[in-house]
């Protein structure tokens, strides 16, 4: 793909701490996003991708802890002082969330909002330059500027989303995090938004990283598409050459589950996803993989490159050499409990 | 769903107009159900032991408290829809007047004692909020329960003792010295006014220092109230979903605080103030009992000692009143702040 | 207010299971709220023991104005045989606020209970239920609520004084009268809310009797706000009842002692500068008012889950495995 990443991460991890324990929400994850490049990241819920997105501009919760990298134009954002990130999220970087009906300020008009983002990062703008900037970009996610100067709760669930897109490239980021953004909207107005997200390099020469559990729109609006798994990476690669032929059982049982018009019987993974604060040993999938053999439950999986560019983290594809004797028997276990708690 | 401001806010007005008026009315039906649960009749109640019986009587006929219930209702209504809140029984004094004279010492009194509640009590209030758990929280939260805890006349008295006696800086009754109250003109019988407009510069230092002891005692009794309302506000909006989105975009936290979480936290808040003013009535019940302050609270627990129900009942119909618009003003501004109550 | 909403029980909640699902907030508590309960919960019980004992720890009885014949010294100072001074009548202060402490806290109790006992079931009613009934409690209890608690019990004090003399009966039923609307809305607003949550709908199609549904559902969630409810409210009535004595509408003196009314004899004692008269019931006052209210603010941090603050946990960040080669 393109040369340099706009986005490194290397080896991240993120911890946080309950009363039950350590949660490994993010353990040991890497990845490279390219400019303008559009980056799925799937997965169950609870898996971590979402603080994986936050974590990637260090939007944590208090008392979360992080560490490892994410290289950003040459610096490392794990570790960055609040203040200089905080100059990034906006111009360099941004983030949309799940839920557009409450990410807006109800007492402030759209008008506000955008003054305040576009002040924060640039001063001393004319009132004429920020409503020019402010309503090309609007304008581009098709909200007329009439409806400017209006207050959040006159917009429909769909439009909140456009406006918060618009906000968050008003300053043109490099790389916009989109966190579930379509799960709380309808599906007519999912493919509009879809449409615009998926388009953002060739507007705005934006990388989109995309995060939902939905296999279906990744498929569409994704370049390549990153599995994600109890905290780690399972398989990454071009999204046609995952989802046509996937390398990580898991990744297999996900499309396997997923309903289309063809479907004739409902398939579901067995078990349930795994407790991020003690996770099985060895490979996160071993209890609930079809395939799964002895090394697998013994020796934590190492990733490995294939073919075409992707990487996997399976026991499957290698490397022969560190699997012990015998370590690609079948392994023998019992009928998987129902839903333990999880 | 465009609309502009205004027509909206007119929309909203009449529609909360027409809904004010049936609680005015049960208001006023108890009222005067409740001044005529006792036995007998109110002239024979207050006047019974002091005035030969003929005199009652013709009183009674005045008055009109011989006619049938259904007619007093009748002309009690008429009455108060065209401004008579009546004729006190023992002293004979219109109730309006009443209302002018001692309302206004009243509406002088708590309007100060508002302003300390809202400074102390919000200025805490944000403070305990942002800095949550920490020292300054636990101090302020500590400060307005014990405030809270005080009864205002208790605080009146140990400030009458203090500043008064011990110290004797500050007057400890009152609403001014006796030669200042013998010679000021009044237009509004608010003397911080009147003593202003008739450029009177003694007077009106004179009338301040009245007031600063009960007008403090009052207002901070009543910060408690907001010390507490505010920080939990303050706490509740800084959870809000748009907080962390106006970070995402790197809104530095300071803007957050104060543009995002205080502005919006506060909005509630005017709902209190408006509650506050109940509140603020009946403190002033009691500190004007403490100081002696000649105003409409004071004048109604006199009444009530002689019981003078016609009196008391006037009194108790401007109270409601009173109560009812200021929920009213506060009901609008509210819509006015938050454009999403208009619809 | 806090809406727990317990999943549909396969079998009936046992009593105990309620409270002890109701306890878990307050055993849980943390920092500050935790504090708040305890220290609350401590000044409370101790007023209480005094209120409990006061026949045994008082020095002389709330009216004793002489003893071994000899008539006590007026308006005295704090001195070793009286430790809070006298009063003007010749009484001692002290003794006078330990019968005040029983004065208080029977009152109080007492109304609460009905105003409760009243207003609990009303609310529940009327949420649930609905219709023209409920209609016309709100408009009373509405028209009631917007009145500032003190002149409404004065009112009603007043109004019951040529009935039933004024006293401790005519306090009692004021202050009742006077909280009955504040139990009646918070408790049908829950109950409205929880009616519309999907397990109680679930049980209706289930074809649950209106009154079990009331019963088993909706009366613990809604009973729960109750607990923090009651002790702010308390520590407002105690201030009600003390304004209502300041006044002269509560406690005659010849029933108890009372300490609002205390207060008011000391306002002429002022001037003079006697201190002891007015200070001791007043801060008597204070600290009972602020104890209900530490302990009603600790349960409601406790009960109520928007307030609650998760816990910061230590996170250890393991060293990366040596043997594991770099992704």
């Amino acid at each position: 793909m393109s040369s340099t990443p706009v986005v490194s991460v290397r080896d991240l991890r993120v911890y946080y701490g309950t009363p039950r324990g350590t949660v490994r929400a993010v353990d040991r994850v890497s990845l490279d996003i390219g400019e303008g490049e559009v980056l799925g990241l799937v997965g169950e819920s609870g898996c971590g991708k979402s603080t994986l997105g936050r974590g990637i501009l260090g939007l944590l919760p208090d008392g979360a802890v992080s560490d490892g990298e994410v290289l950003y134009g040459g610096r490392n954002l794990v570790g960055m002082g609040a203040k200089d990130l905080r100059r990034l999220r906006g111009p360099d970087l941004g983030l949309i969330f799940q839920e557009p009906m409450t990410r807006l300020n109800p007492l402030m008009r759209i008008e506000d909002h955008f003054r305040e983002t576009l002040e924060q990062h640039e001063s001393g703008l004319s009132d004429r330059e920020i409503r020019t900037r402010s309503l090309e970009t609007l304008g581009r996610m098709g909200i007329p500027p009439t409806r400017f100067r209006q207050y959040p709760h006159e917009f429909s669930g769909g439009m909140r989303q456009r406006i918060m897109i618009a906000l968050a490239l008003v300053l043109r980021p490099k790389l916009l995090v989109a966190d579930e953004p379509t799960t709380s909207l309808d599906v007519i107005v999912e493919a509009q938004i879809l449409g615009i997200l998926s388009d953002l390099r060739r507007s705005f020469g934006t990388a989109l990283l995309l995060i939902t559990h939905n296999l279906g729109i990744v498929a569409e609006a994704c370049d390549r598409v990153a599995v994600m798994y109890a905290g780690k990476i399972a398989e990454e690669g071009d999204a046609r050459d995952v989802f046509g032929d996937p390398a990580h059982p898991y990744t297999r049982e996900l499309l396997r589950s997923t309903i289309s018009l063809e479907t004739d019987e409902l398939h579901s993974i067995p078990g349930a996803p795994p407790n991020l604060i003690d996770p099985p040993r060895a490979c996160r999938f071993h209890p609930r993989c079809p395939s799964v053999m002895v090394v697998c439950a013994d020796r934590d999986p190492i990733e490995q490159r294939i073919d075409d560019g992707r990487r996997v983290l399976c026991w499957l594809h290698g490397p022969e050499e560190r699997i012990p004797e015998g370590g690609t028997e079948p392994l023998e276990r019992e009928e998987i409990a129902v839903a333990d708690e999880a | 769903m465009a609309g502009s401001k205004g027509t909206s806010l007119r929309q909203y007005a009449l529609t909360r107009l027409a809904l004010v008026l049936p609680m005015i009315f049960i208001l006023l039906t108890l009222v005067f159900l409740l001044m005529r649960v006792a036995p007998g009749d109110p002239i024979t109640a207050s006047l019974g032991g002091h005035v030969p019986p003929a005199v009652v009587n013709q009183i009674k006929e005045q008055l009109g408290y011989d006619r049938p219930i259904y007619d007093q209702y009748g002309s009690y209504l008429s009455d108060i829809a065209h401004g008579d809140f009546g004729t006190t029984i023992t002293d004979r004094r219109p109730i309006g007047d009443i209302i002018v004279q001692n309302g206004m010492a009243t509406v002088e009194l708590t309007f100060y004692a508002m302003i300390v509640a809202i400074v102390v009590g919000v200025t805490f209030g944000l403070l305990a909020g942002r800095y949550r758990d920490t020292w300054i929280d636990g101090g302020s939260r500590l400060f307005g329960i014990l405030i809270y805890a005080t009864p205002v006349f208790f605080l009146g008295l140990m400030a009458q003792l203090f500043f008064g006696s011990y110290l004797g800086w500050l007057p400890t009754s009152d609403r001014a010295s006796p030669l200042v109250e013998a010679t000021l003109e009044t237009h509004t019988h608010i003397y911080t006014i009147d003593t202003l407009w008739n450029g009177d510069w003694d007077a009106f230092v004179d009338v301040v220092k009245h007031l600063i002891l009960p007008a403090v005692t009052l207002g901070l009794v009543t910060a408690g109230v907001f010390i507490r309302l505010v920080r939990v506000n303050v706490i509740r909006t800084m959870k809000d979903d748009y907080i962390e989105a106006a970070r995402a975009r790197g809104i530095d936290e300071r803007s957050v605080v104060y543009h995002h979480a205080f502005r919006n936290a506060l909005v509630p808040v005017i709902t209190v103030v408006g509650l506050t003013v109940a509140l603020l009535l009946s403190g002033a019940v009691l500190t004007e009992t403490t100081f002696n302050w000649p105003g409409i609270g004071k004048t109604l627990i006199v009444y009530l000692q002689n019981r003078d129900y016609a009196a008391v009942q006037g009194i108790i119909v401007v109270f409601a009143l009173v109560v009812v618009v200021a929920s009213l003003i506060i009901d609008f501004v509210n819509a006015y702040i938050d454009p999403r109550i208009r619809y | 207010m806090a809406t727990t909403a317990e999943p549909v029980a396969t079998r009936a909640p046992r009593r105990l299971g309620g409270v002890r699902r109701a306890l878990a907030p307050v055993t849980e508590a943390r920092g500050m709220a935790r504090a708040m309960l305890w220290i609350g919960a401590g000044i409370t019980l101790a007023f209480v023991l005094i209120a409990l004992l006061a026949p045994v720890i008082a020095p002389y009885d709330f009216d004793t104005f002489r003893a071994d014949g000899k008539r006590f010294p007026q308006l005295a100072a704090p001195s070793s045989d009286h430790w809070m001074g006298t009063n003007v009548q010749s009484t001692d202060v002290l003794s006078r606020l330990i019968w005040g402490t029983q004065t208080e806290l029977k009152v109080v109790i007492v109304s609460l209970f009905f105003s409760i006992a009243i207003g609990v079931p009303l609310g529940l009613l009327s949420g649930y239920f609905g219709g023209k009934l409920d209609r016309i409690l709100v408009l009373i209890m509405d028209a009631l609520f917007v009145f500032p608690f003190l002149l409404l019990a004065i009112v009603v004090a007043f109004l019951l004084a040529d009935k039933v003399g004024q006293g401790i009966v005519s306090a009692a039923i004021a202050i009742t009268v006077v909280y009955v609307p504040l139990y009646f809305r918070v408790v049908r607003n829950h109950t409205i809310s929880i009616r519309e949550e999907p397990f109680v709908e679930a049980a209706r199609a289930l074809g649950a009797k209106p009154f079990t549904i009331v019963r088993k559902y909706v009366f613990f969630n809604v009973v729960q706000n109750v607990p923090p409810l009651a002790t702010l409210n308390a520590a407002d009535a105690i201030l009600t009842l003390a304004a209502l004595g300041f006044l002269g509408y509560g406690i005659q003196p010849t029933d108890g002692a009372e300490w609002g009314y205390d207060i008011n004899r000391a306002v002429s004692d002022a001037s003079s500068g006697i201190w002891w008269t007015g200070l001791f019931p007043g801060l008597a006052i204070v600290l009972l008012v602020t104890g209900l209210t530490l302990l009603g603010e600790g349960l409601n941090e406790t009960v109520n889950p928007v307030l609650r603050k998760r816990p910061r946990m230590k996170v250890d960040l393991e060293p990366v495995p040596l043997d594991m080669e770099p992704l």
